[in-house]
């Protein structure tokens, strides 16, 4: 070979070499450390704008981090895909239901020895802490809001449909009666269900859990399922009822969590069950008009019955390196934490957002205590533009209200495995219901035995 | 046994001195000067495409179905045990039951359509151009947009665009997706629709392959239409329509757009196929997915379809040539 290619060669390799070094460094010469952070997919201009001047705010105090922002949006194929394609962002967020797994399978990074040192580590409900650390209560993942599940209903089709908005219904009984009042008078939906990817079930268990019920049975190591349970039946039993004696559930069965929001926000379900937090995103993502929305606490009846709560975490890319993990953290304490525990920062990030048209002041359930909450709730006070007297219903019941955790074995699994039962109780209204009970607890004990 | 062992010496026999004649010829060299190193260096490329892009994700497929992983930590060997979990599921034979409904409900409609559409289509004699765009136009629509499209077709409501238009003539509403009995069909309809343009754009091709004396000939002879397709243009396709009926059995086998994109493979799993049962295995569980099992299935069901494809060309290898 000639020394001229020899030359060309060596070159080559060592440019390549050193391209494939650069590429595995987070921090460049200069002494920044690169990082990106989630923002939900599908914001409206004024909430990326929003969520753009928060990042800025924050170079500003971290001239050492550099923040980039990538759309992001929890859901349960997504995110596994992302997860084993290594291309989540530094930062993400994840439900209560996937913390302790993801720890134990070593999926997102281990950053608790720098959530330990947050001003506010030892403050954490600890319901709600235990989401997002492991079994020596290590915190891996930062729990950043907490829900309780809702009832939201449309208030200009409860006007049509001669019902008074600010007296919802307070029993299923009544939610039954209404849903078919509002079909009959407007020929809308009256009451719509979730029933896709893994909805269906985590609906049906709030359903269950609504009415004194649990899907599973944790002694120990040893999970069961109870799917065949009286209270099962009689939340699919409501469900029967509604679909096909009065005909009150529309013609949509394939709802997803956001289908189900778009035709709630364009006026065509009077109600339905999601999260009580939900406003921001039917406002941000489906242009819900403020003064159709109304929300209030599920009817809780029976002696165990609870109203089912999850949650978000905020999380770190097991990909990102030590510089990376420490400036993932203290992105985590600057947008999601600092407005919680900071009069300045809450009130900075409730400017941001009422400047820019974002709701502010929709309500969730503490991840401290109930005082801190209503603390970080009076210091943006003046900013809260979202309608919260339609939320009264909401908000001055569900603190009293029991807060249940959502089944802890196989959770999204088992979830999968309701999803075609509810889809077949609306659908075939000859649908057996003992057989489609008896196959869904052994696919549900199935699926909890394999992930023990 | 022993006679295969003297044939192969034979053969290794009388290649040796051939080689052996000419010394000066072998190696590298003389491949370079013939063109073998620059055919080497002009397929390096191509080469090195196909084994990052197809043969190493096929290799590494087939790697992971003995293992288990969820791609973050280090995967473990489990022999067959995918296979196992596989074969073991009661939703596998739901799925292989579906797929089987949609290639036979495929066959039926997306089949015999584009043909007869060709046929139709190449004895128009103005504005063929026309024509064959108009057929082709549902190709060029993206998947998604064109499954978005139909979602509102299929509203399940009375005000649904196919209710209303079957609401005339006294049909329906009909809740279609929302139905197990008719969410299928209602696939098929439309993944006709969607496929249909690029099979008959193909047929048009090869019509015009087909010699105009042979027509000239057959109109002499008193034949009618129906004559002439069935005695000259069907023979005279038979190589394409070979190959259509694979492609087509090959493609409807791995159906997964339709299912997934209109019902998620609901209602009930009426419309669970077997790729969206390989999707669900990889990507459902959101701690990280069975991706042992995803691929032990993908593998399994390329199994078949292979061989499946070679007894076919085995079974029409004389009808294809004669």
């Amino acid at each position: 070979m000639k020394p001229s290619r020899i030359i060309a060669a060596t070159a080559a390799a060592a440019i390549t070499a050193a391209g494939l070094a650069a590429c595995s460094e987070s921090e460049d010469d200069d002494g920044i450390t690169d990082i990106t952070v989630a923002i939900d997919a599908g914001l409206e201009q004024g909430a990326i704008d929003a969520f753009n001047e928060r990042v800025a705010q924050f170079e500003e105090a971290n001239p050492d981090i550099d923040v980039e922002t990538q759309e992001y949006t929890w859901t349960a194929t997504t995110f596994t895909a992302q997860l084993a394609g290594g291309t989540l962002p530094t930062v993400f967020t994840a439900p209560f239901t996937d913390g302790r797994g993801l720890i134990e399978r070593g999926q997102i990074a281990d950053i608790s020895a720098l959530t330990a040192e947050l001003p506010y580590a030892g403050d954490f409900n600890p319901n709600v802490a235990a989401a997002g650390s492991d079994a020596d209560g290590n915190m891996w993942a930062v729990p950043i809001s907490a829900y309780g599940q809702g009832l939201h209903y449309n208030r200009t089709l409860f006007e049509a449909a001669g019902l008074d908005p600010d007296a919802p219904p307070a029993t299923w009984a009544e939610i039954r009666a209404a849903a078919d009042q509002i079909a009959e008078a407007t020929g809308e939906t009256g009451y719509a269900m979730m029933t896709n990817a893994n909805t269906g079930g985590w609906i049906l268990t709030t359903m269950v859990y609504a009415l004194g019920g649990r899907t599973e049975v944790i002694d120990g190591d040893t999970a069961t399922a109870t799917i065949d349970t009286p209270e099962m039946r009689e939340a699919i039993d409501m469900i029967r009822q509604m679909r096909w004696d009065d005909d009150s559930m529309g013609d949509e069965f394939l709802y997803d969590w956001g289908t189900i929001n778009q035709d709630f926000a364009s006026g065509r379900i009077g109600m339905y069950v999601s999260g009580g937090g939900n406003y921001g995103n039917l406002f941000t993502q489906n242009a819900l008009d403020p003064d159709d929305y109304g929300l209030t606490v599920l009817p809780l009846e029976g002696a165990e019955s609870g109203v089912l709560g999850g949650g978000t975490l905020a999380a770190v890319s097991p990909n990102a390196d030590a510089e990376q993990q420490a400036a993932a953290v203290e992105w985590i304490d600057f947008y999601y934490m600092e407005k919680l525990t900071v009069e300045a920062a809450a009130v900075a990030d409730a400017q941001a957002l009422a400047d820019s048209g974002q709701p502010v002041g929709a309500p969730q359930l503490p991840v401290f205590d109930k005082a801190t909450y209503d603390e970080s709730l009076a210091w943006v006070e003046e900013y809260v533009n979202v309608p919260l007297d339609q939320m009264t219903p909401y908000t001055e019941q569900i603190f009293d209200q029991t807060l249940l955790t959502e089944p802890v074995r196989a959770t999204q699994e088992v979830y999968a495995v309701l999803d075609p039962l509810v889809q077949t109780v609306l659908t075939d209204e000859g649908a057996d219901v003992d057989a489609l009970l008896e196959q869904a607890e052994a696919d549900a004990q199935a699926a909890m035995d394999a992930a023990a | 046994m022993a006679t295969t062992r003297t044939d192969s010496s034979r053969t290794a026999a009388r290649a040796v001195p051939r080689t052996a004649d000419r010394p000066g010829r072998r190696g590298p060299r003389r491949s370079s000067r013939r063109g073998g190193l620059h055919t080497l260096v002009f397929l390096l490329p191509m080469l090195i495409i196909f084994g990052v892009f197809s043969w190493f994700p096929i290799g590494r497929a087939i790697l992971m179905s003995f293992q288990q992983t969820n791609l973050v930590t280090d995967p473990s060997f489990v022999g067959l045990e995918n296979f196992q979990t596989v074969l073991a599921d009661p939703l596998l034979w739901t799925a292989v039951k579906n797929t089987l409904y949609f290639a036979l409900l495929a066959l039926l409609f997306g089949y015999p359509i584009p043909l007869v559409a060709a046929l139709l289509m190449s004895e128009v004699r103005r504005m063929k151009g026309l024509f064959s765009a108009l057929a082709y136009l549902p190709v060029v629509v993206p998947p998604v947009v064109a499954v978005l499209l139909w979602k509102v077709f299929y509203d399940p409501g009375p005000e649904g665009v196919f209710n209303t238009l079957l609401g005339h003539v006294g049909l329906g509403p009909y809740a279609w997706l929302q139905d197990a009995d008719i969410a299928m069909p209602a696939l098929v309809l439309e993944a006709t629709w969607a496929a249909a343009g690029g099979t008959i754009i193909i047929y048009l091709a090869a019509l015009t392959g087909v010699d105009p004396s042979l027509y000239e000939a057959a109109e002499i002879d008193g034949a009618g239409i129906w004559h002439k397709i069935w005695h000259i243009t069907l023979p005279q396709l038979r190589g394409i329509l070979l190959i259509t009926f694979i492609l087509q059995i090959i493609g409807t086998a791995q159906v997964f757009l339709e299912p997934f994109l209109f019902t998620d493979g609901g209602p009930a799993n009426s419309t669970v196929t077997v790729l969206l049962l390989i999707y669900r295995y990889a990507f459902t569980n959101s701690l990280g997915g069975d991706y042992g099992a995803a691929t032990a299935l993908s593998l399994m069901l390329a199994i078949v379809l292979a061989l499946f494809s070679a007894l076919y060309f085995r079974l029409t290898r004389s009808w294809s040539n004669s």
